[in-house]
C-alpha cells in the first residue's frame, strides 16, 4: 500500500511531524491498525535497524528515526490497546542502580518498540527490586538491564537473584548489555540472554520469547 | 611554562601523557558508582599520590581528576554547584604530586547529555557548563587542556571554542574516541578521523587525536588514519586493550610490553602526544617512556 511505504520512507528519513501526519492519514482511509504498525512504523525502522548494524548510519539518524516512530505510535497506540491487538511482547528496561548511561538502553528501547514490543522504560539508576516489581506489575516476559560501569554490573546479578528468590525466573526472563558485558558475564551471572546492541537484543528477545514458560492468568 | 609545551611539539619531540585514572581511583577506594570528581575534595592526598608515580613513571604531561568536571557531568551527581571547587582542587592536587617535573593537564570528558536535535540539551546550555568547568581549571593553573573521549563533533567543538575563549593561551589537545567498523574508524555518533582532524582543528585545537576506544592494536591504525588527514600535531591515547570482567572487576588484558611495541608503531605513523587511557597504568607508562627514549638514543 503506498501510504505505508511513504510512512516507512519518512520515518526512516526522521521527519516526526510527517510521520505523525501519515499515520493518522492510514487510520482515517481505513487501513487497518495492526497493518498501519506492521508494514509502516515496523518496516521503517527495520531498515534503519539494518543500516545501523551495517554501519550505514550511526547514532543521530537512528534517534531522529526514533523519534518519528514515537511519533506515529503516540497516533497508533491508544487504538492498538481500545482494539486489543496483541503486542510482539512486554519488556521492561533500564539501566542499573548506579549507572547515569543510557544511550544505550533507549537504543534497544528503540529498537524493540520498533519490532512491535510494548516498553517499560524505568529509566537510569534503577534499583533491583524496581525492576522486578515493575515486570510483576506490567506482566513484562522480559526485564533488559544495561550497564556501561564494570563497577555497577553486579547490580544485574541481584536482579537475577530476586527473580529466582521470588519464584519468577523462567517466567521472566532476563537480557543484559552493555560495553563492559560480555555473553560470558551473562552465564556467570544466570542471565538468559546477552545482547551486543539494540538490533541483536531484539533478536535475542524474540528467541527467549519463543520458550517462556506461560505465566499465571 | 605552557608555551613549551607547544614549542618541544613543534620541534617534532614526542611528549609522554600518563594512563588511566578510573581504575588507580577504585584500587585506591573509590566506591563504584560515586562521583570520581567528588574525591577531590574528600581525597586530595590520594590524587597526588596518583599524580606522583605517574610523574615518576616519566610522564611529562598529568592529569588532574577533571574528566567529569563539567557542570552539566557533576550535576548528575547533585554537584554542580560546586564546579569551581573540585576543578581547583584537583588541579592542586595533581600540581602537588607533579612537582616540577611534569605539567599538569586538565581533562574535560563529555558532558553526558546529547545536543538537540538528538537530545533535549540546547548548545548553549552545554557550552556554558564547559565553559565553568574550562575557566576553573585556567584560573587554577593548569599547563595545558585536553577535551577527551568525545562522540559527537559539535560537542567537541563547544568545548573547544569554550576553551579558547576562557583560556586563549593554553595548549589545547582535543581526542575523540573511534570504533573499527568494516567501513572505517567512526565514533558511536559517525564521525570519520578526517571530519574529527578537520573539526576540531577548525574550533581551534593545537593537537588533535583519539583516546580510548578498543586497544593499542587498534589504535596504531587509527594514527594511521590521522597521519594520513590532520594539519596538526596529533595525539594517541589508547586503553589497554578491551577489559574482561573477573570477579566484578574489570580487568584489562594487555601489558606494558604488549602496549609499548604497539605505541613503536604509533610514534612511528607520528603521534607526538602518546599516552594510556583505562587499564593503563604507572608501568604502562613507563613502558612508554622507554620506548620513547630508544627512539631518541
Amino acid at each position: 500500500m503506498e501510504i505505508l511505504q511513504q510512512l516507512a520512507v519518512t520515518l526512516q528519513k526522521g521527519q516526526d511531524s510527517q510521520v505523525r501526519e501519515l499515520t493518522r492519514q492510514a487510520v482515517e482511509d481505513g487501513v487497518p491498525v495492526q497493518q498501519v504498525l506492521d508494514e509502516g512504523l515496523i518496516a521503517g525502522m527495520g531498515v534503519v535497524g539494518e543500516r545501523f548494524r551495517t554501519h550505514q548510519i550511526f547514532l543521530p539518524e537512528v534517534l531522529l528515526a526514533a523519534r518519528a516512530m514515537y511519533a506515529g505510535l503516540d497516533v497508533l497506540e491508544p487504538l492498538l490497546a481500545a482494539a486489543e491487538v496483541p503486542r510482539a511482547g512486554t519488556a521492561v528496561l533500564g539501566t542499573v542502580q548506579g549507572d547515569l548511561h543510557d544511550i544505550g538502553k533507549n537504543l534497544v528501547a528503540i529498537m524493540l518498540r520498533g519490532a512491535g514490543f510494548s516498553v517499560i522504560d524505568l529509566g537510569h539508576d534503577v534499583p533491583p527490586e524496581r525492576f522486578v516489581a515493575a515486570a510483576r506489575e506490567s506482566g513484562a516476559q522480559i526485564i533488559g538491564m544495561s550497564a556501561l560501569l564494570t563497577t555497577t554490573m553486579p547490580v544485574m546479578r541481584r536482579v537475577v537473584e530476586l527473580l529466582a528468590r521470588e519464584g519468577l525466573k523462567g517466567r521472566i526472563r532476563t537480557i543484559i548489555g552493555g560495553a563492559p558485558v560480555s555473553v560470558e558475564f551473562a552465564q556467570e551471572i544466570g542471565a538468559d540472554g546477552y545482547a551486543y546492541d539494540g538490533v541483536s537484543a531484539v533478536e535475542r528477545v524474540k528467541a527467549l520469547l519463543q520458550d517462556v514458560s506461560p505465566g499465571p492468568a | 611554562m605552557p608555551s613549551e609545551i607547544l614549542a618541544r611539539i613543534r620541534r617534532g619531540e614526542v611528549l609522554l601523557a600518563d594512563g588511566g585514572m578510573g581504575s588507580l581511583l577504585l584500587d585506591a577506594g573509590l566506591e563504584p558508582g560515586r562521583c570520581p570528581e567528588a574525591w577531590n575534595l574528600e581525597h586530595p592526598d590520594r590524587l597526588a599520590e596518583i599524580a606522583r608515580a605517574y610523574t615518576e613513571a616519566g610522564a611529562m604531561l598529568v592529569q588532574a581528576n577533571t574528566f567529569g568536571g563539567s557542570a552539566l557531568k557533576l550535576g548528575a551527581y547533585g554537584l554542580a554547584e560546586r564546579t569551581e571547587e573540585i576543578n581547583a582542587a584537583a588541579v592542586a592536587a595533581a600540581r602537588r604530586g607533579a612537582g616540577d617535573r611534569a605539567w599538569v593537564y586538565g581533562s574535560c570528558g563529555p558532558s553526558g547529555v546529547l545536543l538537540q536535535p538528538y537530545g533535549d540539551v540546547a548548545p548553549e546550555v552545554v557550552q556554558e557548563s564547559f565553559r565553568r568547568q574550562l575557566s576553573a581549571l585556567a584560573k587554577a593553573g593548569v599547563d595545558a587542556i585536553v577535551v577527551e573521549t568525545m562522540i559527537d563533533l559539535r560537542e567537541a567543538e563547544l568545548a573547544v571554542t569554550a576553551a579558547r575563549e576562557v583560556a586563549p593561551d593554553l595548549p589545547l589537545v582535543a581526542t575523540m574516541t573511534f570504533d573499527a567498523t568494516p567501513r572505517g574508524f567512526f565514533t558511536v555518533m559517525g564521525v570519520d578521523v578526517a571530519t574529527a582532524a578537520a573539526g576540531l582543528a577548525a574550533a581551534g585545537a593545537d593537537v588533535v587525536g583519539a583516546n580510548c576506544g578498543q586497544g593499542s592494536e587498534v589504535m596504531v591504525e587509527v594514527a594511521r588514519a590521522f597521519a594520513a588527514c590532520a594539519e596538526r600535531p596529533f595525539a594517541i591515547q589508547p586503553n589497554a586493550g578491551l577489559p574482561r570482567i573477573v570477579e566484578g572487576r574489570a580487568v584489562y588484558t594487555e601489558p606494558p610490553d604488549f602496549m609499548a611495541a604497539q605505541a613503536e608503531r604509533i610514534l612511528e605513523a607520528g603521534a607526538t602526544i602518546i599516552g594510556g587511557c583505562c587499564g593503563t597504568t604507572p608501568e604502562h607508562v613507563r613502558a612508554l617512556r622507554a620506548v620513547i627514549e630508544r627512539r631518541r638514543a
